[in-house]
Parts: C-alpha cells; sequence; structure tokens
C-alpha cells in the first residue's frame, strides 16, 4: 500500500542525525517534525528568524512576534536564536543548514526541481525556495508520484517553471524512495505491498532498478 | 541632534507620489502599521513598494492596495491577498518577485554599498533571466544587484531618540536589512525610550541608520494563522 502523508514524514525522520540543523517547508515536511527519534536532538529553522522551532502554542501563549515561514503561530525552544531574513538566508545559502526537505510539482531525471509556478494559475511567489533549493548540502524532496491523474511527477524533463537546476539528491515518495544519480532515478526502497512494476509504471523519468528492492521501514 | 518626530503623519513628511518605499516585516509580522495607514490617509499614489509580502485584504500594504497607492510590488511571496490577486489580472498591478534570501541581501547590499554580488538562487530559471552568470568552483551564480529606496519604513520594539532599535522575535525579518537601505529611514517603534536606557550590547540597527523615529499609537499585531495545542 502507498505511504500516506504521514508515512512519508516518517520514512523521512529516518534521514535525520543527532545535531542537524533542518529546515521543513510547508506541507508534509512540516510533518517530519512529528516523528524524530527520542533522544535525537534536531534544530528546526524557519527562514523568517529563529533556530529552534518548538510546538505549537497553547491559547495563552500565542505571540503575534512568533510565527514560522507559513505564518502560523509557533513557540521557540530554550537555546533558540532568532535573527533578521539577510543573517537567516546567509546560514541557508553559506551550507550551515544540514537538510531541506520540501514538496514538489515536479522533479526531472537530472534532479531539476519545480515547485512554485503554474502556469495559468495566479502566481504567489517563489518565497524562499529557490534560495533554499540552491543553496542546501542536502535537500530530500516529500512527495506523491502521480498527480491526482495518475500522471507521473518524476519526470526526464520537467515541464513547469523550474525552482532548481540539478538540486534534489533523495525523493521520498508515497510509492518509493529514490535517489537522484548521474544515470537517473535509482530506486532505493518500496512501500509495503507496491511493487517494482508499480513503480516504473508511475515513473516517467529513466529509473534504475537493481537487485532486490526492500521495503520501506517505518 | 533630534530624530523624533510626534506621529505617522510627520514621519512620513516628504514621501511623494511615485517614490519607492522599503517596508518591513514578514507577512504581518513586524510591519509599520501607524506609518501605513497613515499612507493609507493620504494622497500619495503610484508607489513601488518592496516588501517581502503584500498584508491581507484591509490590513498592512493591503490598505495601499485597497486605494490603489501602489503601482508596484517587488516581493518574495504575495499570496493571502484577494485584492491584489485581482489588480494583477487586470493588469492595474506590476509584481516582480524575488527569492526571498536574494531580496535580503539585496536590500542589505544597497546599505552596505555593495552595488552587486552573486548568490546561486534562481540559476536556471526565469528568474536568472537578463541577469549576468558567473561560475565559481563548479557551480553556477546569478548576479543580483542591490536594493535602495526613497524611505525606508521599518518597525522596531524599542528603540531610543538617537534611533538605536531593538526588534523583537521574528518581527526583526526584513527591518534589519531596510533599516540600512533607505535614503531616509523612519523607524516607529513600540516604546520609544530615553538615551541610555538601550543596552549598547542588545542594539540590532545602530541610529546611524535611522533618520526618523516614534512611538506608534497604537498596535494590533494581527496573527494571519493562529495555530494552538491543547
Amino acid at each position: 500500500m502507498a505511504l500516506d502523508k504521514n508515512g512519508i514524514a516518517k520514512r523521512i525522520a529516518r534521514e535525520l542525525h543527532d545535531g542537524y540543523y533542518v529546515n521543513l517547508g510547508i506541507g508534509i515536511p512540516t510533518l517530519v517534525a512529528n516523528y524524530v527519534p527520542k533522544g535525537m536532538q534536531i534544530i528546526l529553522q524557519s527562514e523568517n528568524g529563529l533556530l529552534g522551532i518548538g510546538p505549537f502554542p497553547t491559547k495563552d501563549e500565542v505571540d503575534p512576534d512568533l510565527i514560522n515561514a507559513g505564518k502560523q503561530t509557533i513557540t521557540a525552544l530554550p537555546g533558540s536564536a532568532f535573527f533578521d531574513s539577510s543573517m537567516s538566508f546567509a546560514m541557508i545559502r553559506g551550507g550551515h543548514i544540514d537538510l531541506t526537505v520540501l514538496g514538489a510539482f515536479e522533479v526531472s531525471e537530472t534532479g531539476d526541481i519545480a515547485s512554485w509556478k503554474i502556469p495559468g494559475k495566479l502566481v504567489k511567489g517563489m518565497g524562499g525556495a529557490m534560495d533554499l533549493v540552491a543553496s542546501a548540502r542536502n535537500i530530500i524532496v516529500a512527495m506523491m508520484h502521480t498527480n491526482p491523474q495518475g500522471e507521473s511527477k518524476l519526470l526526464k524533463k520537467c515541464t513547469l517553471p523550474l525552482t532548481g537546476v540539478g538540486v534534489v539528491k533523495r525523493i521520498v515518495s508515497d510509492l518509493a524512495v529514490l535517489d537522484v544519480t548521474p544515470d537517473g532515478f535509482k530506486l532505493l526502497e518500496r512501500a509495503p505491498g507496491v511493487t517494482v512494476e508499480q513503480i516504473i509504471a508511475a515513473t516517467e523519468g529513466r529509473l534504475i532498478v537493481e537487485g532486490d528492492i526492500p521495503e520501506i521501514t517505518i | 541632534m533630534n530624530k523624533v518626530v510626534k506621529n505617522a503623519q510627520e514621519a512620513i513628511l516628504g514621501i511623494e507620489s511615485n517614490m519607492t518605499l522599503m517596508l518591513g516585516g514578514f507577512g504581518l509580522c513586524g510591519i509599520p502599521e501607524n506609518c501605513i495607514e497613515a499612507l493609507a490617509a493620504s494622497d500619495i499614489t503610484g508607489l513601488t513598494c518592496i516588501s517581502n509580502n503584500a498584508g491581507v485584504d484591509g490590513f498592512g500594504l493591503g490598505m495601499l492596495l485597497r486605494k490603489h497607492q501602489i503601482r508596484k510590488m517587488i516581493s518574495s511571496y504575495v499570496g493571502e491577498n484577494k485584492e491584489f490577486e485581482r489588480q494583477l489580472l487586470s493588469g492595474e498591478l506590476e509584481v516582480e518577485l524575488i527569492p526571498q534570501g536574494t531580496l535580503a541581501e539585496r536590500c542589505r547590499a544597497g546599505g552596505a554599498g555593495i552595488p552587486a554580488f552573486y548568490v546561486p538562487a534562481g540559476y536556471g530559471t526565469e528568474v536568472a533571466i537578463g541577469k549576468p552568470v558567473r561560475q565559481f568552483g563548479d557551480k553556477m551564480y546569478l548576479e543580483e544587484q542591490w536594493l535602495k529606496a526613497d524611505f525606508a519604513i521599518v518597525k522596531a520594539w524599542k528603540g531610543d531618540t538617537n534611533g538605536n532599535l531593538v526588534y523583537r522575535n521574528v518581527a526583526n525579518n526584513f527591518n534589519q536589512a531596510m533599516a540600512m537601505a533607505g535614503r531616509i529611514t523612519i523607524a516607529e517603534v513600540e516604546e520609544l525610550v530615553p538615551v541610555g536606557s538601550l543596552d549598547p550590547n542588545h542594539i540590532h540597527t545602530p541610529g546611524v541608520f535611522v533618520q526618523r523615529i516614534f512611538q506608534g499609537s497604537k498596535y494590533e499585531k494581527r496573527i494571519e494563522f493562529s495555530t494552538t495545542r491543547e
């Protein structure tokens, strides 16, 4: 069975290491924070100026001067730091953030990502996505393998306007875990009960399948 | 030296139609509410506003949009605003979208006297169109240029009468970089204190960048998405 959003988030949480500084995008990536393994310290960055995102506030704790990049009210953990936007993106651009997790409309077999603009629909802007994908040392994309019409979102070439070129390293979809390699998408793991054939059928870009492909354990 | 002005009306004196303004804030967090209200009450029009976002309907920069006072927005993200969408689709409003980190750095560069610099963000995308590219090591970078404004309008938590500013939590965001990049920088603060009452170790924006300062008469601090746990 394909993974649901929480399943994708749980699998991505296994990519975390103690002491990592991590930027989580809006949507499925945000859920990763719920599955940080016990005893592991992860410091979450919010690009509007915080290292050390805590849980949502209680009603009494709500503070309009304390929001995340999605403009939701949040809390700051003990040991947090606040800073301005240019400093925040210096951290990102300077390669000081260990891992960025974000969503995508499409990813290409060469690691291009399209995530911000759909022609014909109203454009809201790229926010920090272009800075994040161009800069992070390690980028994991959390996404659905196909669109609601069943068409692949893992393509030879992106059809939508790009957010970044050749930047995606790993994809965790509802069907599989894949790496972007110089030869195309490399299948690493498959969702429980999903066959290699199903993944091949759902992947338009070049897919490398070598040996037995283990099931994702979460 | 007297940087203190009475109120927002006095602070915005000299802002004229067709000028370029920078306005601090991220979403509705840390926006100069009092100056925006004073601008909305004025006849100033044709403004180019450099601001990460464009407010929401009827609040923040949404107040200026509603009165058609803005000709062009330079932002990284402009969702959450129906009137904005309408004006954009009808061609009344021009929008230039810039990656958020590049926007912040362009403001900082404007204040720091750095006319251009290189960033990786946007390479190979439509953001790169018309911009020089250059390879450093094995990676490609875009040339980006500084941004400056006729007036930068920022909001701080505390400020002293010399214009030294302290921001609170994530309400700093774009305020610190923009405060550097205004030909004239206006700071509105929640609390205006006498010289000597702020710890010099804790100043975010040194007063040299600030020409006018006043204590805002009220702060609504509207929240866009109140998310809570039990």
